[in-house]
């Protein structure tokens, strides 16, 4: 009895609460709300109540609360005028269609970019070479049926699976031609690879290319690109920077080498002449210590000519001892008897002199 | 006029040793007193002190001259030697060509010496060496480069080129107004 009691108290003290918190289906709104019901969307063009958002604090959150509580009613109420069935039999779940959104929502991510063209791409619109479209199925006279132009039961036949094959004239008869035709194929697919990587890598490399830091200030910019942006604007005076006060920690820089280098300055005409000849001196014995200490070619004809030397030097010595010198000058006077007598008397003294024709003894 | 920097000083000498070797020394070094070389308008000139001084006292551009002026720099920086300079590379050249007497005019307007115009030549003269082109009386007559060796001299036929012609006395008369 007691228990019994105490429940009633208890239903009869929450009463004025339940009675107060069960709020109305019926929503009144001063404007319509426009719906999207395709993106579950209500937008609400009715001002929201001043008074119960200004500020913060429980009062402020509770306003909000109800009229997100108000605006989601009006929602539900509307998914509930959508027609509806139930999804498997009577005792499923109760299924709304809903309509076509109409609200366009941007899309999450950007548009992805434009590949970079190929070689071949800036290639072809540099020339000007514009893709034929074909039909990718051709007539097949022997199937009689329409097969793909290339790839797999293509029409005529594949060509790298034929069972004959001709040997083309001039060709070496042993020559495996379907090796050939295999070995060919490899290269060719070996090179669209390459290709295809090579494009690959210098897409790469144009996406990645690093251009000049900004010297504007931007948001993030890191120590490097800040002593940039000091050491141009210290320079960009009209004096080139050279009358820039200088920061009390600021280091000391040598200017960049290229753009304003050191003026050339020569020697006095009138100097110090010894030094000069020292200097010179110098120079001589730093270049003629990089010669090479052998010279193959000079050797080889040093001994070329001392093996002449010896040769000549044995012959003369063989015809003295038969003693046929003079008969043999006697037989032929045309050799240069008078020429090479009045050449000998020309000559100069000198050891290392040869005659432009060879003279023996 | 300048003195000559390291670079060009380096070009002129490595052409001066192609014909008389280490013995620019004594053009550097002489006894006789202090001779140095300076460039004017890209022209080298081999001068005395003496010489110098005077001509230091005249204006860059009225001074045509001075010394003895041994080539000058091309544009592209290299040097060029003059047939003026053949006073200094005759008694201190180590490889030496004599041209038959037949042949010395056409040396002397300007061609190649050709082995049928050859007298005598050095012993070891490689290919391409810098030689010094001598009349047979000894009097130098020019410079030039060997074409061939003094082996392949031996062998060639006489209308083969021996020596390629690059500077003669008969410029003097030729090109009378650019040598300076």
């Amino acid at each position: 009895m007691a228990a019994a009691v105490r429940v009633e108290e208890l239903l009869a003290a929450a009463a004025p609460g339940e009675r107060e918190a069960p709020r109305s289906v019926a929503v009144e709104k001063e404007l319509e709300l426009e719906f999207d019901l395709g993106n579950l969307l209500a937008l609400d063009p009715n001002p929201p109540p001043a008074a119960g958002l200004r500020g913060a604090g429980p009062r402020r959150e509770a306003a909000l609360r109800a009229l997100a509580r108000d605006n989601a009613q009006l929602l539900v109420a509307q998914l509930w005028a959508l027609p509806a069935e139930r999804a498997g039999g009577a005792a499923g779940p109760l299924v709304a269609s809903l309509p076509e959104p109409s609200c366009r929502l941007p899309r999450e991510k950007p548009p992805p970019k434009p590949r970079p063209p190929t070689r071949w791409e800036q290639f072809a619109r540099l020339k000007g070479i514009r893709r034929r479209k074909r039909t990718s199925l051709v007539w097949d006279e022997q199937a009689k049926e329409w097969r793909r132009r290339w790839g797999y039961r293509r029409a005529g036949g594949d060509p790298a699976r034929s069972w004959l094959l001709e040997v083309p004239a001039g060709a070496d008869p042993e020559e495996d031609q379907f090796a050939k035709k295999r070995q060919e194929k490899r290269e060719r697919v070996a090179r669209n690879e390459f290709n295809r990587l090579r494009n690959l890598a210098r897409a790469h490399r144009a996406s990645t290319a690093i251009p000049a830091p900004p010297l504007h200030p931007t948001g993030h910019q890191s120590r490097q690109e800040l002593g940039l942006a000091a050491r141009v604007a210290r320079v960009s005076t009209a004096s080139l920077g050279r009358f820039q006060p200088r920061l009390p920690k600021e280091p000391v820089e040598l200017p960049p080498r290229g753009r304003c280098s050191k003026k050339r300055r020569f020697e006095p005409v009138l100097g110090d002449l010894a030094a000069e000849r020292g200097r010179q001196l110098e120079l001589l014995k730093a270049m003629n210590s990089k010669k090479p200490a052998l010279d193959i070619t000079r050797a080889v004809n040093k001994q070329l000519r001392e093996e002449d030397a010896e040769a000549a030097a044995a012959k003369g010595k063989k015809q003295k001892q038969r003693g046929k010198r003079g008969r043999r000058q006697q037989q032929r006077p045309a050799r240069g008897g008078r020429k090479s007598g009045a050449r000998r008397q020309q000559r100069p003294a000198g050891g290392n002199i040869t005659g432009g024709k060879r003279k023996k003894a | 006029m300048r003195p000559l920097t390291e670079a060009e000083t380096r070009a002129v000498f490595e052409k001066l040793g192609r014909y008389i070797g280490e013995n620019i020394q004594l053009l550097v070094e002489r006894p006789d007193g202090t001779y140095c070389f300076r460039l004017h308008r890209d022209r080298v000139y081999y001068v005395s002190e003496k010489l110098l001084k005077g001509a230091a006292s005249i204006p860059r551009g009225s001074l045509v001259a001075l010394g003895t002026c041994f080539g000058k720099f091309t544009k592209t920086q290299k040097f060029r030697l003059n047939v003026t300079a053949l006073d200094f590379l005759a008694p201190y050249a180590k490889y030496k060509v004599w041209v038959k007497p037949g042949s010395e005019q056409s040396f002397l307007y300007g061609n190649h010496v050709l082995k049928s115009g050859l007298g005598r030549i050095t012993e070891n003269t490689a290919q391409y060496q810098g030689v010094v082109v001598y009349s047979m009386a000894d009097v130098p007559l020019g410079f030039g480069v060997a074409a061939k060796s003094t082996q392949d001299c031996r062998k060639v036929d006489p209308m083969a080129i021996v020596v390629f012609h690059q500077a003669d006395v008969g410029e003097y008369v030729r090109s009378e107004d650019t040598l300076t």
